[in-house]
């Protein structure tokens, strides 16, 4: 794993960025690096559209990562993987679940999701990878787990091994949560990912 | 020394637990609210929800001066509600250590303002540190409380958004255990009536001239030297953002009231060009021009929102970032799926009633589709803006309610509601009560009838308060029942007296138990979408057909009460 990275996380309120992060930042406490992690609470984690920044460095100053320079895109809902696109740098990585999560403007019919979303970010010339984490996570025992499904495939990106995966996310997620989760992270480790 | 990973809120419980406090009173507000939960962890510290920031305030006081240490925490717009009690306790000072932790939000992630909370320092002649990440906020708590004790004064800790929510490696040390201080009788200190507040003025104005000459020799303000072209003065979160964004040398001020202006002068003296890097309002810049220092800062930056890396390096270099794409849907936040305040919003909006709100998850009735909510503008301003609009308008009103949240009403709704009785008005008010504060991620408050630690408590019985305030009318209605809360409104909104309609669900996150399977749309549906207009998360319309999303849904069947045709039904498992 490369020891200067950020990973901007995108999704839904309620779809558990908060802990993934903290799954990273453990991660990279584990590295001996520094860290930071930025979150939006309140309002926004009601449906609305969140993003986490996670920043590891040897000296992390900003919590908050640039406009185009994120080295990963975490994506939790695919809507969400294209609005905070332009955060990535150009030979930035964008893993995003397939999920589809229809925002209210789409729901009371005054917007369209938009269509083709990954053939439209790979004309942009975005590397996309796609993970189908609801079903791994309905799989694990709970549709809770989709954050912890992602960050099983995301570790395995980063050639974390499975071992160090297990020990950074046991540190972090409940105790009486870590049965199904454990089970999520070895689901999510253990994917196929898709290229588009 | 052992290294954590920490929350910057999670950091000033942890500093106030090592500095050897032992209470912690504090009412929720984003970005502040996880401080006290944290705090609660502690065994050895006392933390509570307090119903408002006002009493977590005067908790606070009060445990100081019986000799502990003691913090309180609150959300910038929660000091206005807290003000009353600080202007005098400066005057008091303490006897252990007290710190008020108040948090700012810059960009108004979830506040209504965008107030600088280091005008109060300054109008209430109480210090203020700042600290610029988690490690600080820590560190700064502690020294804080030294502050408070040596100087016998409160001493405010502000932190913002960024440095509140932002995790980050935090050096941890044990607690200090100290003993209580002795509680000695003392009127002329403890007593603020006109005769002794005389001489306590007389203190606070010495107390700020020793302030503000120790303040110039403090090691936490700090000078990196780096291109000596320009100098910036910046504070807390924007340290980061300054030092990342450029090669200029930086004057880092801990101490943003009183502010070390011979530190900075002698800094200004040593760079060509002086630059204040400062959010919100022009706090330091306007201290440095009044002492004759000539700096620029609210010219290039402006007042609105968050700075960033970005958004420094624009202003100072003209270099730009890639925009965001403003032409795709947005995803404003939303009511959850099987939330209770769904349907009052519904049936206020077909009623075409002026409805007077307030804060809580609730306002986002306000938003589209539901529309339904009027005015709001400050915690527990519903029942009275009411009663305003109704005496304005009066004998007229009768197509007006207020929605008020059940912790929003403990916090400040009751006393507008003694007022309505008292004074003879006519107006309708609805308790949303989901027995939670939701919004700020779900904290007990009087209503819940627990405890911060989840301890049983006595449950505020809200129906016999309205009625001891003298309500005549209170009526207590299912959230899930349109037609009764259409009913109850409609009824309570033609009587010429003061009513109330409780309308009761616990909060959907909150619910126990296996999940319900949900309601499926079957064969019978016309596709009129009349179920759309509830603004359920959960119903979409995909191509023209509407779809339930069984794993959102809880089954709280709100929209096969809209539907005209039985076409939702349950599925059974």
């Amino acid at each position: 794993m490369e020891n200067n990275l950020n990973i901007l996380i995108a999704g839904v309120g309620g779809q558990g960025t908060l802990l993934a992060s903290r799954i990273l930042g453990s991660l990279a406490s584990e590295m001996g690096l520094d860290c930071k992690v930025s979150e939006i609470h309140g309002m926004s984690q009601r449906g609305g559209s969140v993003t986490t920044h996670v920043r590891i460095s040897k000296e992390v100053l900003s919590p908050v990562i640039t406009e185009g320079e994120a080295d990963y895109l975490l994506a939790f809902e695919k809507l969400e993987a294209f609005r905070y696109r332009h955060y990535l740098k150009k030979s930035g990585l964008l893993i995003c679940n397939d999920q589809e999560l229809m925002p209210v403007p789409v729901i009371i019919g005054v917007a369209k999701y938009p269509e083709n979303i990954f053939e439209k970010l790979k004309a942009e010339g975005f590397n996309v990878k796609i993970i189908s984490a609801l079903a791994l996570a309905k799989e694990a025992g709970s549709i809770k787990t989709v954050n912890v499904v992602i960050l099983g495939a995301v570790m395995k990106i980063m050639g974390v091994d499975y071992k160090t995966a297990v020990r950074v996310a046991e540190a972090v997620v409940p105790k009486k949560l870590w049965e199904v989760n454990k089970k999520a992270l070895e689901l999510g480790y253990q994917c196929t990912i898709k290229s588009v | 020394m052992e290294k954590r990973l920490m929350l910057g809120n999670e950091a000033i419980a942890r500093g106030a637990w090592e500095a050897g406090v032992r209470v912690v009173s504090a009412y929720p507000g984003t970005p502040s609210t996880e401080i006290t939960k944290y705090a609660s962890e502690y065994k050895e510290m006392y933390a509570e929800w307090a119903v408002n920031e006002k009493v977590s305030a005067e908790v606070a006081i009060g445990a100081c001066y019986a000799g502990a240490r003691a913090m309180c925490c609150m959300k910038h717009v929660g000091v206005n509600v807290a003000a009353d009690p600080f202007f005098t306790a400066s005057y008091t000072g303490v006897n252990g250590g007290l710190v008020i932790i108040v948090a700012d939000e810059p960009a108004m992630h979830s506040s209504q303002n965008e107030q600088d909370s280091r005008y109060y320092a300054k109008s209430a002649h109480i210090p203020m540190l700042e600290p610029s990440n988690a490690h600080e906020c820590k560190e700064f708590v502690k020294i804080a409380f030294k502050m408070s004790e040596e100087y016998d004064t409160p001493v405010f800790v502000r932190l913002t958004t960024r440095t509140a929510h932002s995790q980050g490696f935090v050096n941890i040390t044990d607690r200090e255990e100290l003993p209580l201080k002795p509680y000695v009788k003392d009127p002329k200190k403890y007593v603020m009536m006109p005769l002794m507040a005389r001489g306590r003025h007389i203190e606070v104005e010495k107390r700020e001239i020793r302030l503000e000459k120790d303040v110039e020799n403090s090691p936490l303000n700090t000078v990196e030297f780096r291109d000596k072209k320009v100098g910036i003065v910046c504070s807390g979160a924007v340290y980061q953002y300054v030092k990342e964004a450029t090669n200029a040398s930086i004057c880092k001020l801990a101490n943003v009231y009183p502010i070390p202006v011979g530190f900075v002068k002698k800094f200004a003296s040593e760079v060509s060009e002086l630059i204040v890097c400062e959010e919100l309002e022009p706090f330091i810049e306007e201290t440095l021009k009044v002492h004759g220092i000539k700096c620029h800062g609210k010219e290039i930056f402006g007042k609105q929102g968050e700075l960033s890396v970005a958004s420094i390096r624009n202003k100072l270099y003209g270099i730009t970032v890639p925009n965001a794409d403003l032409t795709l849907p947005q995803r404003p936040p939303v009511m959850c799926a099987g939330c209770s305040h769904r349907s009052v919003f519904y049936i206020l909006k077909k009623l075409k009633v002026v409805v007077s709100g307030d804060i809580g998850c609730y306002t986002m009735g306000a938003l589209p589709p539901l529309e339904a909510m009027d005015l709001c503008l400050c915690m527990g301003g519903a029942i009275t803006m009411a009663h305003g609009y109704d005496k304005a308008r009066s004998p007229h009103t009768k197509n007006m309610v207020s929605v008020m949240g059940d912790s929003t009403f403990v916090h400040s709704g009751i006393t507008g509601l003694i007022n309505a009785v008292y004074n003879k008005g006519i107006s309708t008010h609805l308790i949303l009560d989901n027995a939670i504060t939701g919004m700020t991620g779900h904290q007990e408050n009087p209503a819940s009838g627990k405890t911060i630690i989840g301890e049983e408590t006595h449950l505020l019985d809200l129906e016999l308060l309205c009625k001891a305030i003298g309500v005549k009318r209170v009526q207590v209605v299912d959230a899930f029942d349109l037609k009764a809360i259409q009913t109850a409104v409609k009824e309570e909104m033609a009587k010429d007296e003061v009513s109330v309609i409780i309308i009761r669900r616990p909060c959907a996150l909150m619910l126990k138990g296996a999940k319900p399977n949900g309601m499926k749309i079957n064969e019978k549906c016309k596709n009129c979408k009349a179920c759309m207009a509830i603004g359920c998360p959960a119903i979409s319309n995909n191509n023209g057909k509407i779809k339930i999303n069984s794993e959102q849904c809880t089954a709280c069947k709100v929209c096969a009460g809209l539907c005209g045709f039985n076409a939702i039904e349950e599925i059974k498992s």
